[in-house]
């Protein structure tokens, strides 16, 4: 299955997508590519459309108009079994985790390998609690019912989830809003981390401006109903537009770049 | 000569398409091959739990050169060759290894396991459950109890200041339980009365009694089967209804918001919910009642009995008293009130998870179908011994 994914082609690619609900013409002539490799930041005012672009982009929603490939093949153009095997190849962080709740933890992320892998039980067990490890939860959280867990549990349980199936294309819907900033920031460096692990491509809807300056190849910001600019935070910085420039001349953008500015020099220290 | 000497401490362990493993002195040496991904992690698992462990070598060196793909699982069973007695790790590094791999490695060395499920299946298990329902049942019939008593204080209240009342809410939920059903109860009663028409078409002929069995479809459908049917109905209906949208509003923390604010939940949600059922399910009995004897009548004229319209209502008029008819309606308001109240008070035992709004959906709707049969037997005694 896997043979059949073109590795060089990016791993999504959106192109004159339009969406409308009605009359309500949400995005209209948007184009979108995320690299292989790179994090990208999303972001755009609330109600812009930022959550249905992300349901478009995970076929959660079809398009009014438009294409969207993976991996360079166009989503209309698969067939079940390539979509199913694409599927398996992306990873996504619902809001709330969206984490079973009649399930403990490690029953959540053997869902994903129970359905489509042939594992001993055993070994998905050891996976799981594996993956459990990695998002950074204390093992004891493998017997815990998501009721039992904090949001920030909630979240790294979620994306144990999403990370079940080794997925090379990782979505990820606000990941630290409703965090504290020690969890905020311990979040993000988790990401980085299993960037590098598992040889992620992220994209990343947030509002969190320490996220975007901390770790974040490429900003792309939705404004006017499309992508206006999808570049490093220094261009999309320059960008001239109202929004971009109230986005990052605030008091709180400002702050934040005072920080992340900080923390990557400690790193290249 | 180091190299001989090397050369002679060499040991195959084992060799396979996907790896080999090598003795060396202190040293295993792992060479993989291939793609280590979740595809074939099960025939690694299996091949790799058939290696003898070899228990004195301290050290275990990874060879990557002609890996093509690592994910977590091939990395994790990988990590698991490190373990030696009693899970104790062995050193360890990789060669020709790539950042991402080596750090991939890493976090699977790293991992702990958490304990293993546990099954403890006992044979007093059964004895548990049973006290456990026991003492879930009284608590359920105490908290129903309090539930009513708090109802009926506050609708006492309420109609001291009638002002108070939400009407609003009162008379779109009157649109939603009572409008919204009239067709099913209706439908459902006309093949209800049919249904019993036939019955007594089939027994009566063959008394040659056969007109009788317009005393049966009256008697039944005013009495019971009408009431009955429509409470059953709105059980199903409404009070499902009731618990599943009070519950996600529980969920959902609408319901603290309303405590918050300083709304009642019972002014705003559980009185509106019983006045409109109280008001309603006479009414619905009043029109299962009339399309039941209107079945009945098609079939006592089509049937096969012969027993034309008008003969039917003569002999309807001359058997059946208003009576019937005022037993049959006056039970029907107490139906309506004990669906309200046990749809609401589910709906507001919900907690947060989804299941608990499922398990309460349930037992609301099993509650409400019981409790209507209930007091129905228990009306049918009272009225067998006040002799109506």
């Amino acid at each position: 299955m896997k043979a059949q994914i073109n590795n060089d082609a990016p791993p999504m690619e959106a192109r004159g997508i339009l969406t409308q609900f009605g009359p309500n013409v949400i995005h209209e002539n948007l184009d979108f590519r995320i690299n292989r490799g790179e994090i990208v930041g999303l972001v755009g005012g609330s109600g812009s459309g930022k959550s249905v672009l992300m349901n478009t982009m995970l076929g959660l929603k079809e398009p009014e108009g438009g294409v969207v490939k993976y991996f360079g093949e166009n989503r209309r153009d698969l067939s079940f079994e390539d979509r199913q095997a694409i599927n398996n190849e992306i990873g996504v962080l619902f809001q709330g985790g969206a984490l079973f709740s009649s399930m403990t933890v490690r029953q959540n992320i053997m869902v994903p390998l129970r359905e489509h892998t042939d594992l001993p039980e055993e070994l998905m067990r050891e996976l799981a609690d594996m993956k459990i490890h990695m998002v950074g939860l204390p093992p004891e959280s493998a017997k815990l019912h998501p009721s039992d867990l904090s949001g920030g549990m909630k979240k790294r349980a979620g994306l144990a989830r999403s990370l079940a199936l080794d997925p090379s294309l990782l979505f990820l819907d606000e990941p630290t809003a409703g965090l504290d900033p020690i969890g905020a920031h311990a979040f993000d460096e988790l990401i980085l981390g299993l960037r590098d692990a598992m040889n992620l491509t992220v994209l990343m809807v947030t509002h969190d401006l320490d996220s975007l300056y901390a770790i974040c190849d490429r900003v792309a910001v939705l404004v006017d109903k499309r992508i206006a600019i999808a570049d490093k935070l220094e261009e999309v910085q320059k960008y001239d537009h109202p929004w971009v420039k109230e986005y990052f001349d605030g008091p709180r953008s400002r702050a934040a770049m005072a920080a992340g500015g900080k923390s990557k020099t400690k790193a290249a220290d | 000569m180091t190299g001989t000497l090397l050369v002679c401490n060499l040991f195959v362990m084992s060799e396979n398409e996907q790896y080999t493993l090598t003795e060396q002195g202190q040293t295993l040496l792992v060479k993989a091959r291939g793609d280590w991904t979740f595809e074939n992690a099960k025939s690694l698992y299996e091949s790799l739990s058939d290696e003898p462990g070899s228990k004195e070598l301290t050290e275990v060196r990874y060879d990557f050169s002609e890996m093509t793909e690592l994910d977590t699982s091939g990395a994790y069973l990988l990590a698991r060759l490190m373990e030696g007695d009693a899970g104790k790790r062995r050193n360890w590094n990789i060669d020709q290894g790539t950042k991402g791999q080596m750090t991939l490695m890493k976090a699977a060395c790293e991992a702990l396991r958490g304990e293993p499920p546990v099954h403890t299946r006992q044979w007093y298990d059964t004895l548990i459950r049973l006290g456990v329902a026991t003492e879930r049942f009284g608590k359920e019939v105490w908290e129903t109890l309090a539930f009513i008593g708090h109802f009926f204080s506050v609708m006492g209240r309420l109609l001291l200041t009638p002002y108070k009342i939400r009407w609003k809410s009162v008379v779109a939920l009157i649109e939603e339980v009572g409008l919204d059903a009239a067709p099913i109860v209706m439908v459902l009663s006309f093949f209800i009365g049919a249904v019993i028409a036939y019955m007594g078409a089939n027994l009566l002929a063959s008394f040659g009694a056969s007109v009788f069995m317009v005393d049966l479809v009256g008697f039944a459908v005013l009495r019971e089967l009408a009431p009955i049917i429509t409470a059953i109905l709105l059980a199903g209906r409404s009070d499902s209804a009731f618990t599943a949208q009070i519950g996600a509003m529980k969920m959902r923390q609408e319901i603290d918001a309303m405590t918050v604010i300083g709304l009642n939940t019972y002014e705003t949600l559980v009185v509106p919910r019983a006045i409109a059922c109280v008001v309603v399910t006479p009414i619905l009995t009043f029109l299962a009642m009339m399309s039941g004897i209107f079945g009945g009548m098609l079939v006592a004229w089509t049937g096969g009995a012969d027993i034309s319209p008008v003969m039917f209502f003569g002999r309807f008029r001359e058997a059946i008293d208003l009576t019937q008819f005022g037993v049959g309606l006056i039970k029907t308001p107490i139906f309506g009130l004990i669906i309200a109240i046990i749809g609401c008070r589910q709906g507001l035992a919900v907690t947060g998870s989804v299941e608990s709004l499922g398990a309460r959906t349930t037992t609301s709707v099993v509650q409400a179908i019981f409790a209507v049969i209930a007091v129905d037997a228990m009306f049918a005694i009272l009225f067998y011994q006040i002799g109506v």
